[in-house]
């Protein structure tokens, strides 16, 4: 791992784009590494547009803001094009291709598309699309293992939707085979 | 050689400061024997407010804090819920209730906080020196309604009671004067009984009190007697105006 | 116990808990809603008191209630709520009640915006309600820090019957970060609250009253002097900052709070193109850490002053500075956060920055 790892995610708001970003900082938390997460919060993340910024880090965090992120996770196309340009040249574009059909110009860094949406109809929940695109991001950067991934999600689910943990699983394996499939790697 | 009349242990040697001809004196008085005879006076907080009755912190024989102006019910509330047990009463006047303080106490009725409001109403800022309270009547003069209240420019005399008496946490609310013997004697009563009320925890209790201010209106204290019943009596009509007790009993 | 995740206003309302507080009093207003949230789940549970008020006017006066009644209380608020409480403030500094007051301040003027600002430096160390009073003012950089003054903050408003006023912005209150609970307190040794309004049965034969008024000059002016005392007192004990990375700085940055967070990320990147900087961080913005000042080489080439306003702070570092070096200011305002490259610049151009 870097030593930190700025990482920026966004989307609509409702697509999970605020959990996914809590999940990365609690699973730093569990792993006893430095994890921090601050929302786009206020009237914008209602309907609009939603992002949160998220540091996983081995040391004490210093500024919570950063100018370039390493890892960008678009899961709409305002997404991409409002935060690649902010993004590290060795950095990462992870990107929903369900609703992003245009092949991505001008980009320098590795950009992955994964159609999360497809994938998570497909195991029969599309509001399982964010762990789809967990799964795929963890299987490029190795950030975090399955134990550490799978035991947040109990956690977060809860008793109330302890149904749901398997289905989770399923995504996110789902999400790690379509990028083991295209044979892309990174770090 | 029997003691016929003694002041009560309810009030401090402090001598209180009100002018003339003014009520506040017998209202404290009212006031003080009542914690004593419901035997609450050691546990009793009393919260002063802003006017003339700002010493009143001086004046009551128990622990007081003084409150900003139009403040009091918010303090009472913050002392009575972390000591449910004591008995915290406030004393104000019209311009601290029932103008700068109206929200405070309009929400304090509204919880049912389990305090008491002596709510002094002499329908004119005495403290700063005679300008127009909201409970001032029509065609009052006043440094600040010179030509008197006018309906149409400063609207009418506010009626907290009727106000009040709409509120579900109100308990107990009566409005009186202490004009005549007739009049105290009846104040006396209902001042005891929001104490009781409070002590048995039954809610928002509070008694408005009809009082006088000869040097503001510009009277003698006993043409200021007069005034109230001739004058202030017919707009703010006396009575009992709720009492969730007397429905239980 | 592991360090758990949090989001800042719920650990400022978890800390304030394991601080010992009896009762909270509050208006809603954001970003610091998530304080009252919490505590309204978990006072009631505890046997405590939560209450939401009428307004931020009440809640204030609510807590001068149970504050004079002996109890540990608190409330918080953002900008203009804490505006809105001013008056009350300066009545709980006058009859020297403890109190613990958070402020989660976001971009004015006015309504202004809801994001992060520090445009309320002013309003917490001159304060905008009337007389001479200070409140002890602690201006935490993260949500560990911010945990690790709560817990204290009662027991220092106790220990000198003075309000604390703890201020973030509203990034702290919003983000999540790994914390600690865990970390000991201070431990101070605490005078008995014999002064509390909580009934003569409690204290036979002595009448206890919370007040600020003395009509008399002369009684007012003693107050006033008394007042004064246990300001230096506080100046003296309880002054807080940090210094990093001081020796042999050629510029020396000045930031608090969340700037200093984003400021210790630009001094690592100056480092790297060799500009060596330091930085004071006053964890205490009343009383104002004018000591760290004789920190400063003499040839360090200037004083940046960082905040998230159009300047407030730099009035403070320019008395602490003294015409000894030049003062420079970088400030971002309305919710703009500024990321550490901004910062570089400010220093590698500090000459166009230079106010004094």
């Amino acid at each position: 791992m870097n030593s930190a790892n700025n990482i920026k995610v966004a989307g609509f708001g409702g697509q999970g784009v605020m959990m996914f970003g809590q999940i990365l900082a609690y699973s730093a938390t569990k792993e006893e590494l430095f994890g921090l997460w601050f929302p786009s919060y206020g009237p914008e993340t209602r309907g609009g547009t939603a992002n949160c910024s998220v540091i996983v880090s081995n040391k004490q965090i210093n500024s919570p803001v950063f100018k370039n992120a390493d890892h960008l996770i678009a899961f709409n196309a305002p997404s991409l094009e409002k935060f690649r340009r902010n993004l590290a040249s060795d950095g990462l574009i992870l990107y929903n291709s369900s609703l992003i059909k245009e092949k991505i110009e001008e980009c320098d860094q590795l950009c992955v598309g994964v159609p999360i949406n497809d994938i998570a109809l497909e195991l029969g929940n599309v509001k399982v699309a964010n762990m789809v695109m967990m799964g795929a991001y963890l299987e490029l950067t190795n950030l975090f293992g399955d134990v550490t991934i799978h035991a947040i999600i109990k956690k977060i689910l809860g008793e109330k939707k302890a149904h749901l943990v398997d289905l989770n699983k399923q995504a996110l394996a789902a999400g790690k085979d379509f990028v083991k499939k295209l044979g892309v790697q990174y770090a | 050689m029997r003691v016929k009349y003694e002041k009560s242990k309810g009030l401090t040697d402090t001598p209180l400061t009100y002018c003339p001809g003014c009520t506040h004196g017998i209202i404290h008085k009212l006031v003080a024997e009542s914690l004593v005879e419901l035997d609450i006076l050691d546990k009793a907080i009393a919260i002063a407010s802003v006017g003339c009755s700002v010493f009143s912190y001086q004046f009551f024989n128990c622990d007081a804090q003084q409150a900003p102006h139009g403040r009091a019910c918010a303090e009472a509330t913050g002392i009575k819920r972390v000591l449910p047990d004591n008995i915290v009463f406030t004393y104000q006047g019209d311009g601290d209730l029932a103008s700068i303080g109206i929200a405070e106490t309009i929400h304090a009725a509204n919880r049912g906080e389990n305090i008491t409001v002596i709510f002094v109403n002499n329908a004119i800022y005495g403290m700063t020196g005679g300008q127009m309270a909201p409970t001032s009547l029509i065609g009052q003069k006043t440094t600040t309604s010179q030509d008197g209240r006018d309906q149409a420019h400063h609207g009418n005399p506010i009626k907290i009671s009727e106000m009040f008496a709409t509120i579900d946490g109100v308990a107990y609310l009566e409005r009186v004067s202490v004009h005549d013997p007739k009049h105290y004697i009846k104040a006396k009563k209902a001042i005891k009984k929001a104490f009781r009320y409070q002590k048995e925890k039954r809610g928002f209790t509070m008694v408005e009190l009809i009082s006088t201010c000869p040097v503001n209106w510009g009277v003698k204290p006993v043409d200021a007697m007069k005034w109230v019943a001739s004058d202030m009596i017919p707009v703010f009509p006396l009575g009992v105006f709720k009492d969730k007790g007397a429905t239980n009993e | 116990m592991a360090k758990i995740l949090m989001k800042g206003n719920e650990a400022i309302a978890l800390a304030a808990i394991k601080g010992g507080i009896d009762a909270f009093y509050g208006y809603p207003i954001t970003p610091q809603n998530e304080i009252p949230e919490y505590l309204s789940k978990h006072m009631l549970d505890l046997g405590r008191v939560f209450l939401q008020s009428e307004s931020e006017v009440s809640a204030i006066n609510m807590v001068y209630g149970a504050a004079g009644a002996g109890k540990r209380v608190m409330t918080s608020s953002s900008s203009p709520g804490i505006a809105l409480k001013q008056e009350g403030i300066s009545y709980i500094a006058a009859a020297e009640l403890p109190c613990v007051i958070v402020s989660v301040m976001r971009g004015g003027p006015g309504l202004g915006s809801i994001q992060p600002s520090q445009g309320d430096y002013y309003q917490a160390t001159r304060g905008g309600g009337n007389g001479d009073y200070q409140l002890i003012v602690y201006a935490p950089e993260s949500i560990q820090e911010t945990i690790d003054i709560m817990k204290d903050s009662f027991n220092i408003a106790d220990y000198y019957r003075n309000p604390v006023l703890v201020l973030v912005d509203g990034l702290i209150g919003q983000m999540m970060e790994s914390v600690d609970f865990d970390k000991p307190v201070k431990e101070r040794e605490l005078p008995e609250k014999d002064w509390a309004t909580n009934g003569t049965i409690n204290h036979p034969g002595r009448r206890n009253v919370a007040n600020s008024l003395h009509l008399d000059p002369y009684g007012l002016e003693q107050h006033n002097i008394h007042l004064q005392k246990k300001y230096n007192l506080i100046k003296e004990n309880e002054t807080a900052f940090e210094l990093v990375n001081m020796k042999d700085a050629e510029y020396v940055i000045v930031a608090y709070g969340t700037m200093a967070r984003i400021c210790r990320s630009a001094i690592e990147m100056l480092n790297e193109k060799g500009i060596k900087v330091g930085m004071i961080r006053p964890i205490t913005l009343w009383p104002f850490p004018e000591a760290a000042f004789d920190e400063i080489s003499e040839k360090a080439k200037g004083i940046l002053c960082c905040e998230l306003s159009m300047g407030q702070m730099i009035d403070d570092v320019l008395i602490a500075n003294n015409g000894r070096h030049k003062v420079g200011f970088f400030g971002r305002s309305g919710g703009v956060l500024p990321d550490p490259e901004e910062i570089v610049d400010a220093i590698v151009n500090f000459k166009d920055k230079v106010v004094k």
